[in-house]
This record gives C-alpha cells, structure tokens and sequence, in this order.
C-alpha cells in the first residue's frame, strides 16, 4: 500500500495505478516488446529489406544467411557482407544451398530496394538494411517461393497484431453497451439480452470459429477476409464480457448516485455510458488486455487452416502453414519462426495484463462509487 | 440434487435450441451448395440430386428444413454427410470416441503432474522450483497450442522415436492386441502433452494458491503447535481442504479441453471431433457442420454442470438447489 502524505497533492486512482504499474517488472518488459513489435509492423515496409511478395523462386527453401566478418582470402571486414547461395539436390533429391565466395556483398544501410510507401503516405524505395543483387539477403531464411520470411514476418505482424485491437475494440463496444442496457434497466430486457449471451457461450468456441466461417464463402478478397475475422471474432468475444459488465452494472446502479441522477431527470443513455460504466473502467482495461490474446490466436488458427488470409497476403498464422507439412519441418525448421511471434506477443499481453490487474486490482475499484 | 439437475438441463435445452436455429439460419446464409461435388460428378445424374434433395427435405424454406432436422435429431439421426457418403451419427460416434481418449489422457497427465507440483511450490515458496514452476506456468499459458504440438513434432521429426501425428501406424491392423494399444499409446503422447502442457499451468497455480491458503489457516498452526509430524500436517491436514475446491475445476477443465484440442487434434492430425469439424466446414457439409456443433455444445454442458455437482458433492457447506 502506498503511504499517501498530506502535503501532496491528492492523486487519482488512475495515476496511482500507473505508477504501480512501472514499478512490476514483467508488466513493463511485456509493455516495451509489443511496443517493438507494433513499431516494427507499423514501419514493416521500410524495416523490411524486400517486399511481401518479392519471390525468387531459385531461392526456394534458401536456409537464414550467415552473416560474414572474415572473407575467403582471411581478411576482417566490419561491415558484415553475405554471399549469394545457390542449391543442387542431393542423391536423396533434397537441396543443398552452397555460398559463392568470389563476390562479397555487404550489408548497406539505407539501402534501395522495393518501392513502397512509408506510413502508407510518403512514397520511397530505401529500406533500414538490404543488399545489392543479385545476392538476397534471408535474415529468417526464405520460404518455398523464395520469399524473405522475415520481411514476411513483419507484414504479417501488421494483421496478426492489428486483429487483436479492431476485434476487441469491436466486442468490447458491444459488450458494454449490451451489458450496461441489460443491467440498468434489469427485467425483460436483461432476460433477453442475457439469454442471447448464453446461447453463444454454450458452444466451444473453437467449433463456433469453424461454424461461422462456414457463412462465408470459401474464397474472399483479402480486405473482406480481415473484417470476416473481426466479425467472427468479435461475435464469440462480446458475451463473456456483456455478463460480467452486467453484473456489475446492477450492483452500481442501485447506488445512490445512480437513484440522485434519476431524480434530477437524467436521461437513463447518459446514466449509463456517464454515469455507471466509467465505473467498471479498470475490471474493462484488464480484461481487454487479457482478451488480446486470443483474437490474435483466433486469427492465427483460422489463417492457419486455411480459412483465413490467404497468400500472398501474410499473416502469422498463414506463414506457419507452411509447417503443417511435419514431415518436411526438419529440411526447414526456420519455418516454425512465425510461431515463435505469436508466441512472444500472447506471453507479452498476459504479462501486461497481469501487471495491469495488479496496478488496478480491480476487486478494490470495483463498484465503489 | 436430482431437480437440480434436471432443471439446469432443461435450462440448457432452450440455449442449444437457439445456439443451433442460429447456426443452421447462418450456415444456410453461406450459400448451401452441398451438392456442387456430386453434380460435378458424370455418374450422377441431376434426377439422382433432385431425388436427393427431395428425401432430404433440401427444396423447401430453411426454416422447414430445421424443423425436419430437429425431428431426426430427437431420434439421435444427425442427417447424411454427403462429403463423406455417410450417416453422420456413425462419424461422430468414432470421432467423440477418439476425442474423449485424448481428453482422458490429458487430464490425467495435468493432475498427475500439476496437483504435486502445487504442492511443492506451496510448501517451498519463494524458492528457486516455485520460481521456475511460475516462470514455466506463463510460458504454459502463452504457448499456442498449435504451435507447441508444431515444435514437438519437429522435435520428434529429428528425434525419430515418436510417430508424426495421426492415431494408428500404418501396420495398425497386423499387430496384436497389445501391440494396438502400445501404437495407440504412442501416438498419444505428443497431442497429451500439448494439451496437457497449457492446462498444467492453470491448475498448478491454483492448487498452489489454495494450499497457500489453507497453510495460513489457524487449524494448521494448532496441529504443528501440537507436534504433529510436517508431512502429516501438510498431506493430511492440508492437502485435503485445498484439494476440495479443484475438484469443481475438473468438469469446467473438461469442457475447455474440447476447445484447446480442437487445434491439437487438427496439427496432430487426431482423427477427432474436431478435425472432423474442420474436414466439415472445408467440404461445406451442412449437417455434419450442424452434428459437430451439436455435440461440442452438449459436452460442454454437461462439463459445467459435472463441475457444479462434483463441488455440491464433495463440499457438504454447498447445497444445490
């Protein structure tokens, strides 16, 4: 517990939990990775040495590029330099990639590359890092058309991790109005509206997932696929929220306050979005952080299985579909990276999360009034 | 405790009701070509279709055909999958089977691993193990379980011990009884673990939450002020009133499990309920689609409802009514 001295100013509850917040380690250390991360998919195009699309077909399976300090002939480079790869199968009809030492090509910062528009405003072929062809270079190794998955990668943390904020952004404005209604105004209404929640909730949620995308045609265009996912989405994650929010709903609304801004003639609209549900802010911002998760991994499944973005397009899951193929995982085993993004972000959420729920801990802010 | 049972299943059955009106409305909406396969087919002839369409009740309003199928359904006739040729009762029936192997398996991995390991970080808190314990639970969590069942493949890949998926070897059938099992048993391991491993972590951290608890309790200074032997404080004394509430996380475990091995089943090519959800959806096979869901929605009912009783059952301070 803080100790709160007089001469100071009196703080509110939301900066005394910010400050609590900074103080937890692990909240912070998953704050500072999905601030790089969504950096990194904000700016992908520039940071990303090669388009999304940019295949190289001759590349195909190409394995990451090893980064060279010293050349054939013994001599220390500091720029580090890669060389171009080339494959010829083996007598198992596997390919085996060779370097070709004759000609070094270094790492150039600032390099020019494929044209695309930063911030999707500012038209411009430089990239943060890249080389010279006809050498590629494959930070994370190249997929089966020769793609640089690292470049792909970032791409794809553009939808993976953009999924998670429209989704919950989307559920949880139907979430808090359904719930704020059914819980203000109790009766009928809330008999209705709870019903509704429940008879989503009754399905596992994966089965719901499949079933819903059954609604959809089979083949969409890429735009109309990302807010399909939203929408499906959106659709399993607004009940469990609507229930909570309503049950603390009905017990803020038999406060006095509520009764006192009746009285005045307020309309029952502002009560609720003014007056009641600011007051269940901090159990929302939690759950909000904690349910990110899993419309990422929503996402990512679907995409994983087909049913979501399809190629060219990337996203995290789509690019690990290429691993489905477990018997081939072990020729290229860079294939798995994808999962480890998706891992990394989950892990960072639940770590803010937690650390969030701790700053706010919601079972003393709840309802007070 | 009977009526209350039978009043949370007459609860439930509106919920399913609308929960498959729904869906069936929705699916429908998709656009219901189910025959586009068979009329690419040259040895069916489109009379064949019609007369198809005609048994099946598939030329009349969406809303008649529901009805039609609610009535199959009372009878335990989940309709035809005409992806597969097949009536879909008999697929479920083999799927839930397989399905339900892999949940007891896992669940019994989960206890078995995480109901100790609670303990022990109770009882040594703060320690490096609770430490790691904690550290491991997180990664348990975050860990989609698509992606460790991906890992654990590739691992077995280059190992070469263990079977890449799939329930039965290729030489299932020429094996003895025994060696069936064995086989089975093999292929079990890898989507156990996985599903086993994100559990794990949950339930570790709750036993170790409730022992916390419960060590803190003044029955448990009275017994060691008394002289009663550590381990039988902490295994008789402790361990039983920490224990009673996990109880009641069994049956919702279960229920979440069929969600989480939904995807495991899919990598691990588990023919399940799950793979056979997808298989449904990507064929646009309606009744199958409409069975699966069906029955994902009733065991998880009857999850959450074992979980209540189970909790009513062993905590005589709960009364159900």
């Amino acid at each position: 517990m803080e100790a709160v001295t007089l001469t100071r100013k009196p703080r509110s509850p939301l900066r005394l939990a910010l400050r609590r917040l900074k103080r937890h380690k692990t909240a912070m250390a998953g704050l500072v990775v999905l601030v790089v991360l969504y950096v990194a998919a904000l700016f992908a195009d520039f940071i990303a040495p090669y388009s999304y699309d940019r295949e190289m077909r001759k590349n195909s399976y190409a394995p990451p590029s090893k980064l060279h300090f010293v050349d054939a002939d013994g001599r220390f480079h500091l720029r580090p330099f890669v060389y171009r790869v080339s494959f010829a199968f083996d007598e198992f009809q596997n390919r085996v990639y060779t370097e070709d030492r004759t000609q070094r090509y270094p790492i150039r910062f600032f390099a020019r590359g494929d044209k695309h528009k930063l911030l999707w405003v500012f038209p411009t072929d430089r990239h943060l890092f890249g080389v010279e062809e006809p050498a590629r270079l494959y930070l994370m190794g190249a997929d089966s058309r020769g793609r640089d998955l690292f470049s792909r990668i970032l791409y794809g943390g553009r939808i993976s991790l953009s999924v998670g904020l429209v989704g919950v952004a989307v559920s949880f404005v139907l979430g808090l109005t359904v719930g704020g209604i059914a819980g203000y105004f109790g009766g009928w209404v809330d008999g209705a509206l709870m019903r509704m929640c429940e008879m989503i909730m009754i399905i596992p949620g994966f089965y719901l997932m499949l079933a819903l995308r059954a609604a959809f045609p089979p083949t969409l265009p890429s735009t109309s696929v990302y807010v399909m996912i939203v929408l499906i989405m959106s659709f399993i994650g607004w009940a469990g929220l609507a229930r909570v929010v309503r049950g603390m709903v009905l017990s803020i609304a038999s406060k006095d306050y509520v009764t006192a801004a009746k009285a005045v003639g307020g309309k029952d609209i502002i009560i609720i979005f003014r007056h009641v549900l600011p007051n269940t802010l901090s159990y929302v911002i939690v759950s909000l952080t904690l349910s990110i998760p899993g419309y990422i991994l929503g996402e990512s499944a679907l995409s994983l299985l087909g049913l979501g973005i399809q190629d060219p397009q990337a996203s995290w899951g789509n690019l690990l579909s290429d691993a489905m193929h477990v018997e081939d995982i072990h020729f290229h085993p860079w294939m798995l990276i994808p999962g480890a993004f998706i891992f990394v972000a989950v892990m960072a959420f639940n770590f803010l999360g937690d650390g969030l729920r701790d700053a706010f801990d919601p079972r003393m802010e709840v309802g007070k009034g | 405790m009977t009526s209350y049972i039978i009043r949370r299943l007459l609860i439930a059955v509106p919920l399913l009701l609308g929960m498959t009106f729904l869906a069936f409305m929705v699916i429908q909406l998709g656009g219901g070509e189910y025959f586009a396969e068979l009329r690419l087919n040259p040895q069916i002839s489109p009379e064949t279709i019609e007369q198809i369409e005609k048994q099946f009740n598939l030329d009349k309003p969406a809303v008649i055909q529901y009805f039609y199928w609610l009535k199959n359904v009372l009878k335990l006739d989940f309709g035809y999958s005409f992806s597969r040729m097949a009536s879909v009762t008999g697929l479920i029936r083999d799927r839930l089977l397989n399905t339900l192997l892999l949940s007891v398996s896992s669940i019994f991995v989960t206890w078995l691993v995480a109901i100790p390991l609670g303990i022990y970080c109770a009882v040594h808190r703060y320690s490096w193990g609770d430490r790691f314990a904690s550290f491991f639970a997180y990664i348990g969590i975050s860990i989609p379980n698509f992606f460790l069942a991906l890992l654990l493949l590739y691992l077995a890949s280059v190992v070469g011990i263990l079977p890449l998926g799939d329930m039965r070897s290729a030489n299932f059938y020429e094996l003895s009884a025994l060696g069936k099992v064995a086989d089975i048993g093999k292929h079990l391991i890898i989507p156990t673990l996985v599903i086993a491993t994100a559990a794990m972590a949950g339930l570790q951290r709750l036993m170790r939450g409730n022992m916390l608890e419960v060590l803190r309790a003044q029955y448990i200074t009275t017994a060691r002020a008394k002289g009663l032997p550590e381990n039988r404080v902490i295994y008789v004394h402790a361990l039983r009133n920490a224990i009673n509430p996990m109880i009641s996380i069994f049956g919702l475990q279960f229920s979440s499990l069929l969600g989480g091995a939904a995807l495991t089943e899919i990598v691990c090519n588990w023919p399940g309920l799950g793979s056979l959800m997808l298989e449904a959806v990507r064929a646009r096979d309606l009744y199958l689609v409409m069975g699966d869901l069906l029955i994902g929605g009733v065991l998880l009912i009857a999850g959450n409802l074992l979980a209540d009783v189970l909790l009513a059952w062993t905590d005589p301070r709960i009364r159900l009514r």
